[in-house]
């Protein structure tokens, strides 16, 4: 009962908000609220910022999804392969990056990243500054605005965001690995098959449904990326690296608060990730009969 | 033999490699709160402090994080928050999941999917219809406000995970209990709750975990300083221009103690619950 009136009741009245033109006098007293029709959708859809927030939310997610699963799955492989005690030490070492809360990763990175002090600005500093100066174009980093531009906003964000879930995965395709029969990979091994074609043709296909289920909470994770971007951007005044959590956010938030508008936002997030989530229910559901 | 030795060691050195990317930015945090300013602000940054301090700590503990309210007042309101979360969740998940395990009723597949699809529901994207219900129901700007809604959140992972460990339970044992004269809940009580307490512990600090780090409803439905929890009061302090780098550490270290130790713990179990049934074995 308290989830279906604490989750599902919202989530229908997110949708029927996003029908109505609210403001902060709807908010105050028990006016009536405009109906709005379609209007905040088309209003939406309509605006090209709108369309770079969406394909802002849509390369980001694809590439952390990407980089993530990747590290993820060679630091699987990698935990596989070491001995008892060096696994030990790089599965605590990768725990600990799993562990620290979103917000105080975001804000060492910061900090890492910091213009005057941080350690990345003296890094680049210290390059030789005729390669940097090659390079990049210049060869004073110091005051140099890792945040200001969406390029490099995005991927610091990407780096933080990738630091912190590649864990996940990499511990969870481990799991998967340890059940894979060592005599499969013994005999390929005899046949003669390298490490590339054994992954491809034995490990992957066995663990097929650990790498589904990864890619699509991956996905969902990525899509909806709030804590570290509030932190990383230092609030919602910077525009041009909007993504549609922060987007919708902002325009509910922000004076004057739309909270139609910031609803129809939120919807179309929502679908986008229901749609995502049906591909993982029907996985999980399809395991639990196979079990 | 010697190509081995030469893939082991590869191996190895990506290892090291992997584990220093993934403890890095964390050694950085606890040694940045432990230099002077001399150092943390120094033209050659050092990896470990030269001159060890306390000072910030001395400094987040002791003064103002915000202007007139104290690092004690966020982190109690974090830890008020996150205790009743676990309480009131461990209660109600355990109830729910011994439904689902044990008893066969109508929708129950409809609930088990439901549970599913509510954990991949974006919490983001509720921030708005709960916060006009929180304000409709006079709970804005109470903490009462965050434990309902974490509450909400944790439960669907917490229902999901012990039902599993309510099935393991052989039927047996509580018919065996029922035998000898136990009622339903001595036998609730007595013998289940035993045999689930170590699943029990993991969905706990799961919730904790959950409500503990939280940012964006706290973020909203607060916005009287003195109710702020820990990650509201942090966006704050270190959103100012003249960032104490060094406090932030020191601020960002005691943040994150807690959840390191419970983590450690629980992470056997969110894995194996997060991919359940994935692998078969």
């Amino acid at each position: 009962m308290i989830i279906g009136g604490l989750l599902l009741w919202p989530l229908a009245q997110v949708a029927w908000m996003s029908l109505h033109d609210l403001g902060l006098r709807q908010l105050r007293g028990d006016q009536p609220w405009p109906w709005a029709g379609a209007d905040n959708y088309l209003e939406i859809l309509g605006d090209p910022f709108f369309r770079t927030v969406l394909r802002n939310t849509v390369l980001f997610a694809a590439a952390n999804v990407l980089l993530t699963m990747v590290l993820g799955t060679l630091v699987g492989l990698l935990l596989n392969r070491l001995g008892r005690r060096m696994a030990t030490v790089v599965a605590s070492a990768v725990l600990l990056a799993w562990a620290t809360p979103a917000i105080t990763g975001a804000i060492v990175w910061k900090w890492l990243f910091d213009d005057t002090s941080g350690l990345v600005t003296w890094l680049f500093n210290a390059l030789p500054d005729g390669l940097s100066r090659a390079l990049f174009g210049h060869a004073d980093w110091t005051g140099y605005g890792w945040f200001n531009s969406p390029l490099t906003f995005f991927t610091i964000l990407t780096l933080v965001v990738v630091w912190h879930s590649f864990p996940f995965v990499a511990v969870s395709v481990l799991a998967g690995l340890k059940s894979v029969p060592a005599e499969l990979l013994e005999a390929a091994r005899v046949d003669g098959a390298g490490p590339w074609r054994t992954f491809w043709q034995i490990t992957f296909p066995l663990l097929r449904p650990v790498f589904g289920i990864l890619v699509v909470l991956s996905t969902i994770w990525d899509f909806k990326v709030f804590t570290q971007q509030f932190v990383l951007a230092g609030g919602t005044q910077d525009r041009s690296t909007y993504m549609l959590a922060i987007y919708s956010y902002a325009v509910a938030f922000s004076p004057p608060p739309k909270y139609g508008l910031g609803s129809a936002i939120a919807v179309i997030l929502t679908l986008i990730l229901l749609a995502v989530t049906a591909v993982y229910v029907r996985m999980v559901l399809r395991q639990e009969e196979g079990a | 033999m010697r190509r081995r030795w030469w893939s082991r060691a590869a191996a190895n050195a990506a290892g090291v490699l992997v584990a220093l990317f993934a403890v890095f930015p964390v050694f950085w945090m606890v040694s940045t709160s432990l230099k002077p300013n001399r150092e943390i602000f120094s033209a050659t940054p050092q990896p470990v402090p030269h001159h060890p301090t306390l000072q910030h700590y001395r400094d987040v503990l002791g003064g103002d994080l915000l202007p007139g309210v104290g690092f004690g007042s966020f982190f109690r309101n974090s830890a008020i928050v996150a205790v009743a979360t676990v309480l009131a969740g461990s209660l109600v998940a355990l109830l729910a999941a011994t439904a689902v395990a044990r008893y066969r009723f109508r929708f129950r597949t409809a609930f088990l999917v439901m549970l599913l699809v509510v954990q991949m529901v974006p919490l983001e994207a509720l921030v708005i219809p709960l916060f006009l219900m929180i304000r409709r129901l006079g709970l804005y700007d109470t903490l009462a406000s965050l434990i309902l809604v974490y509450l909400a959140f944790s439960l669907p992972f917490a229902v999901w995970m012990l039902r599993g460990f309510v099935a393991a339970v052989p039927r047996d044992l509580e018919e065996a209990a029922e035998m000898d004269g136990a009622s339903r809940w001595q036998t609730f009580w007595r013998v289940l709750l035993p045999l689930v307490a170590p699943g029990l512990v993991a969905t706990s600090i799961f919730s904790f975990i959950t409500a503990w780090n939280e940012l964006i409803f706290a973020l909203t439905f607060l916005s009287d300083e003195g109710k702020y929890t820990l990650p509201v009061a942090m966006t704050f302090f270190f959103g100012r221009d003249d960032t104490a780098w060094g406090a932030v550490m020191a601020a960002s270290t005691l943040l994150t103690l807690p959840v390191m130790v419970f983590f450690l713990v629980v992470q056997r179990r969110m894995v194996s619950g997060l991919v359940s049934g994935a692998v078969k074995g």
